[in-house]
């Protein structure tokens, strides 16, 4: 392993802003993988420290295929992740709106430019993002559908769902798009954490991109088959409101099962604790996303769910 | 007359809205045109507020003179505004990203679709932004190159002091102004000032050019001032100066004046070593049309942006 600094500068009063990038094994550019761009996103800062661990330990016993190499950057933003803030330390910027950047243009354009260019030309791309919105997925790998994407790649990882996303405006902004734009074959990992550490997601995450660097013969080890990956699109899964605002006790969780008219969530009076709604299922399914904040708004999105085929 | 274009319930006690003052001729409204005058898209950006408030306090004051529809929208964020944020508070999200909204995943995208909806069909909508807090702007009005030859003469009266054609935030996909002009309602995006501050002299400046508008689309009859010429500009004329380190960022040259190539822009000073850290100097020759504000810079920090200093 090599550890490589691809972008610095001096801040006024904290001193060097590094962003380091942990390369293994030598050769062409198999695989770049990378952890968190917000500083919110602790798990997948996590998660990306355990692969570091993983990808070490093969190095070691000589597991990773002659000729590949592949580089893990962990975190794209310390000074956010230091300060508790979920953007751009300063101005609020999300560099993961800023891609493919500018070199020298704002400082979060600095970075997204000097991180694009670290990862360009990898044959794989795989970070692990998080969603604008509060809630909790299904472990799924996620893809915005260019015309470039491939879909039968991404079953590869052994996730028990792959969804597809055609692009908002907003989304052209993204590493994701930018690069497969630029030719990688890029999968963004979705586990069920952003802001704390859930251990079984995380493990779950690296023994999906352990799975996928072994299918494609970039390390030799030898995986679980994991899930055969259901497609979807992200416009089929069904949106399910609140009509209320109010307190939200959660009943059902990602993952769940649900019949029609079972109840998913409450929405209690927040003064009164009364029951205002019952969230209930408008039909059968799985359960794909959750609402998380214990606080929720009227017409927000609670769940999305995964409709049941009728048989 | 008040009326609320949008609501929804909050968690606790209380009612996200967004309202709308219409203004109507003492004959009555029917066959007449529709100004809206928009503003607080951004919670921070407070230069419309003043604008407003005068724009319905004159037009009250001269009701008789008013031959067709004002609707002023004070503040698209309200809760940005009360809790001095930018950004949308508790879902974190730039509201001028999520034009035309109707995605539905946040009440704020509903809300967008609201907006959007009641002001669609105006003869025109005038969206006045103040940037943010580390940049000063003089009064200018932005549009997209593609809608230069709808929108120029009308940007032309709105005594601002220059007209900016090109490809800024405030105009492109996703924005508030994109969503009106790409479904054939014309908008012009003003930018004056700094956020978190009224600059009453920037306000009664546009008023004049508001009612020059006004009094052009046949809305008032009442006498207006001369409005003067604007300086037009497109991005190839425009120098943009970014500093290259971090520190305190002293000017030493004053808003909204000619400067020679070579000119001395300021520095950036290192308060821990008493040293400078960057002289910057103008790349062009030009007017500085904008400033930096905030004095706190990392490098890539927007310095300033020259009028006429293209390269």
């Amino acid at each position: 392993m090599t550890k490589e600094i691809i972008y610095r500068f001096e801040s006024a009063y904290r001193g060097e802003f590094d962003i380091k990038a942990y390369h293994f094994n030598k050769g062409e550019k198999s695989c770049c993988i990378v952890g968190a761009l917000r500083g919110n996103e602790i798990q997948q800062l996590y998660v990306c420290s355990k692969l570091i661990k993983a990808l070490s330990e093969l190095e070691k016993q000589c597991k990773i295929s002659y000729g590949h190499r592949i580089t893990v950057i962990p975190c794209v933003n310390p000074f956010s992740l230091n300060t508790g803030k979920r953007f751009w330390s300063s101005d609020n910027r999300d560099i993961n709106r800023d891609f493919p950047g500018v070199s020298g243009g704002e400082p979060t354009q600095r970075i997204a430019d000097s991180l694009m260019k670290t990862v360009n030309g990898y044959q794989y791309g795989i970070q692990f993002a998080s969603y604008y919105i509060d809630g909790d997925f299904i472990p799924h790998v996620r893809m915005m559908e260019t015309g470039m994407e491939n879909a039968g790649l991404a079953n590869l990882f052994g996730l028990p769902y792959v969804v597809k996303r055609n692009p908002k405006p907003f989304d052209r902004n993204t590493l994701n798009y930018n690069w497969q734009m630029n030719g990688t074959s890029a999968f963004s990992v979705y586990t069920n954490a952003t802001d704390e550490i859930d251990e079984k997601s995380a493990e779950l995450a690296v023994s999906s991109v352990l799975r996928f660097l072994s299918r494609m013969g970039i390390i030799k080890r030898h995986c679980h088959g994991g899930y055969m990956s259901s497609i979807l699109e992200e416009s089929s899964l069904m949106s399910i409101h609140s009509s209320r605002g109010g307190i939200y006790r959660r009943v059902k969780n990602p993952g769940d099962e649900t019949a029609k008219g079972e109840i998913m969530a409450e929405i209690l009076d927040p003064y009164e604790n009364t029951v205002l709604e019952q969230v209930k299922a408008p039909c059968g399914g799985i359960i794909f996303f959750a609402h998380k904040s214990p606080l929720v708004c009227e017409s927000t999105v609670l769940y999305k769910l995964i409709k049941r085929l009728k048989s | 007359m008040l009326e609320t274009v949008a609501s929804f319930g909050l968690a606790v006690g209380e009612k996200a809205e967004i309202k709308k003052n219409r203004l109507l001729p003492k004959d009555g409204a029917e066959g007449k045109k529709r100004i809206a005058i928009v503003t607080g898209v951004h919670g921070d950006e407070l230069e419309g507020q003043y604008v407003c408030y005068e724009l319905i306090r004159r037009i009250n004051s001269r009701l008789s003179e008013l031959n067709g529809i004002v609707d002023v929208y004070p503040m698209l964020n309200p809760l940005g505004a009360d809790a001095v944020t930018r950004r949308i508070p508790m879902f974190d999200l730039d509201m001028n990203r999520i034009f035309p909204g109707g995605e539905n995943d946040s009440p704020w995208e509903y809300m967008a679709e609201k907006i959007t909806e009641d002001i669609k069909g105006a003869d025109l909508c005038i969206d006045i932004h103040s940037s943010d807090i580390f940049l000063r702007e003089i009064p200018q009005v932005r549009i997209l190159p593609e809608y230069k030859r709808k929108l120029l003469p009308t940007a032309k009266r709105l005594n601002c002091d220059f007209v900016w054609v090109g490809n800024s935030a405030a105009v492109k996909s996703s924005s508030l102004s994109y969503a009106l002009n790409s479904t054939g309602t014309p908008c012009l995006v003003v930018e004056m000032g700094a956020g978190m501050r009224i600059t009453k002299v920037y306000g009664e400046q546009l008023l004049d050019g508001i009612f020059a508008v006004m009094s052009d689309m046949g809305i008032w009859t009442g006498e207006v001032g001369e409005v003067s010429n604007p300086i037009i500009s497109a991005d190839g004329e425009v120098a943009v100066i970014h500093c290259g380190k971090s520190g305190i960022f002293i000017p030493a040259v004053e808003h909204w004046i000619g400067i020679c190539e070579g000119d001395h822009i300021g520095d950036i000073l290192n308060v821990y070593t008493g040293e400078k850290e960057e002289e910057i100097f103008s790349p062009a020759a030009g007017m500085v049309f904008t400033l930096r504000e905030y004095p706190v810079v990392s490098a890539g920090s927007l310095i300033a942006r020259i009028l006429g200093g293209g390269r």
